[in-house]
């Protein structure tokens, strides 16, 4: 199973957003990292790939434009979550889930529910009310939410904006984990370059609504393209574990002038 | 999954039913202690006649005397079950509204509807159409219903644009209320002594106009809404995780609030319609029952019409002894109930912000 985009093209209004977009076929069992600076459409792309914003273009899910499907259809197949769980609600975290199953008509939701919990290491959270929760813990709420219904593509907007280090990391190994377990795709829009350089398979860095670069992080993390894209004079290094590192030393003028 | 998962889910699911179980109980406990307070209420009036005689002339009319079966049939049941139906209704339009607008300070009354309502029965009131066969009587719940209606589309408009967040709805529901009470002021400033007693009475709220036209309607509008409700009520709590969350899981969400909020104003604008201004029912009666059984609107919808009918029932009681020998306006008894809750819930929406 793999995800092609062509041409994808989302305004708000008349402002274009995002620009005849196309990315080389994504397949499952990887998670890929969309990154790029503030307003270059990293969410707006995830968002209409969710079918939350219009859009023209083709999203080709093995050999199905899902574009083509009904509104709820295309969301069992593409399961979008949102950026944080709204504070003030009196539901339970095992409930929280199964409201999910129920509208998409699934049967034994508690069990299933369950599972997902079970599948996250949060089963002991089962109980405990939505509100009485960390940030961190409502954001493994929340993936289990989706991955309950079994989607096959996981869009995520950033999944790790607002948790602590701890958090980060787990929130990011659990989706990793179960990307690999059940062959997944999780697309997820991500601030933290080296969070994403250390979980993702492949990067696609976005500017200005158009793509700049898509590959291994090896492949596009550059100094040269950091600078272009991100305005910043950084060192790519592999730490004493052989992992990739963006060392930013210094803010730099941004060569387009928008700075 | 090996056997000791298994076990645990299946565990899981059967505390989750028991957590069902436990919900259902205690809208079963509200079914009663609304009973009880309906009862009390029927047994409550400045004539001193006592439950027992009245059931007994509920059961045998023939055995009462004609002013018996007056006070009877025309006073302590029509405005014992209109403070059920309108408390219901309100409640429930309540909850729908803090639902689909995604705020806990949303009610027909704080959102303006109640207002709009009573601006437009003043209106009919003050400058009634000389229409034959259109009876004052039939204009005033009219106009009030109109009203009412064109202020939940307003409602609804402001809450499409982008950029109109849920603080901004609140401030435009306020809006509302103050330019629909200055209107309401100017009518009273124009009008002559005798209308402008009717109008200051129908801007009270007061049940004392039950009748059993007005009762029938309200009961067929709500045992119309309520399946539609509940039918909504699913995709409505999964609403209250996030609009998008809720697309995401495949709700058509600007389908489900347009269907809401046509419930609302048929609810809302009923109510409003028959016995006036009643504020803080739709307001209050939806946040005790959201303590009682959480936020599943399953639960929550009918628990909601029930602690709402149950509010203006014991309201309704309490209008008759507050003063010996005089019924206070019930809406007067829920304002001043009201305004507390509502003022400590501003307090912790605050925290929450």
């Amino acid at each position: 199973m793999s995800l092609s985009i062509d041409a994808l093209y989302v305004a708000y209004g008349k402002r274009a957003v995002i620009q005849g977009l196309s990315l080389p076929p994504l397949p499952s069992g990887s998670l890929v990292a969309l990154v790029g600076p503030n307003g270059a459409g990293k969410s707006t792309l995830l968002r209409a790939l969710a079918g939350l914003e219009p859009m023209k273009g083709a999203v080709t899910l093995d050999g199905v434009d899902v574009t083509q499907l009904n509104f709820a259809e295309r969301a069992r197949r593409l399961s979008y979550m949102p950026q944080q769980l709204p504070p003030g609600i009196a539901l339970g975290v095992l409930e929280s889930i199964i409201v999910g199953l129920r509208v998409g008509g699934a049967e034994h939701p508690a069990a299933l529910a369950f599972e997902a919990l079970r599948q996250l290491g949060i089963e002991h959270l089962a109980e405990r009310g939505l509100d009485a929760l960390s940030g961190g813990q409502k954001q493994l709420v929340a993936l289990a939410q989706l991955l309950a219904r079994n989607p096959q593509v996981l869009l995520l907007d950033e999944p790790t904006s607002a948790l602590d280090l701890h958090y980060q990391l787990r929130v990011m190994d659990a989706v990793r984990q179960r990307v690999q377990a059940q062959r997944l795709l999780a697309i997820a829009v991500l601030h933290d370059i080296n969070l994403a350089a250390s979980h993702a398979d492949t990067l696609v860095m976005l500017d200005r609504g158009r793509v700049v670069a898509c590959g291994t992080p090896e492949d596009v993390l550059r100094p040269a393209l950091l600078a272009e894209v991100y305005g910043v004079q950084a060192r790519v290094e592999r730490c004493s574990h052989g992992r990739l590192q963006v060392l930013v030393d210094r803010a730099v003028l941004h060569p387009k002038g928008a700075a | 999954m090996t056997a000791q998962p298994i076990g645990d889910a299946l565990q899981a699911a059967a505390r989750y039913r028991r957590l069902l179980w436990r919900r259902t109980w205690l809208v079963a406990g509200l079914a009663l202690l609304l009973v009880l307070a309906v009862l009390g209420d029927l047994a409550s009036g400045a004539s001193g006649m006592g439950l027992a005689q009245l059931l007994h002339g509920v059961f045998d009319p023939t055995s009462l005397s004609a002013t018996e079966r007056v006070i009877i049939w025309n006073v302590r049941l029509p405005y014992a079950l209109m403070a059920v139906l309108v408390g219901a209704a309100l409640s429930l339009a309540g909850a729908e509204m803090q639902a689909i607008l995604d705020n806990p300070l949303a009610s027909p009354f704080t959102l303006g509807v109640s207002s709009s309502a009573a601006l437009g029965a003043s209106l009919a009131i003050a400058y009634p159409l000389g229409v034959v066969w259109l009876a004052p009587s039939v204009q005033v719940p009219l106009m009030a219903f109109v009203f009412a209606c064109l202020s939940v589309l307003l409602l609804q408009a402001m809450s499409r644009l982008r950029g109109a967040g849920v603080q901004s709805l609140v401030l435009f529901g306020i809006a509302l209320v103050f330019s629909c009470n200055a209107l309401v002021s100017l009518l009273q400033m124009l009008a002559t002594e005798d209308v402008l007693q009717q109008l200051v009475f129908w801007t009270l709220g007061s049940l004392a106009r039950a009748n059993w036209d007005s009762l029938t309607l309200l009961a067929i509008v709500l045992a119309a809404v309520l399946p539609f409700s509940l039918r909504a009520a699913p995709a409505m709590t999964l609403l209250r995780m996030g609009e998008d969350r809720a697309r995401s899981f495949g709700v058509d969400t600007r389908r489900l609030r347009r269907a809401s909020l046509l419930r609302i104003s048929l609810l809302a604008a009923t109510a409003v319609a028959f016995v006036g201004t009643i504020g803080f029912i739709g307001l209050v009666g939806p946040h005790i029952a959201r303590l009682l059984v959480g936020e599943d609107q399953r639960f929550l919808l009918p628990a909601s019409a029930l602690v709402g009918a149950l509010l203006l029932a014991l309201s309704s009681v309490a209008s008759k002894l507050i003063l010996p020998g005089m019924i206070v306006p019930v809406g007067i008894v829920t304002a001043l109930v009201g305004v507390p809750v509502f003022v400590a819930l501003v307090f912790r929406r605050g925290r929450n912000l």
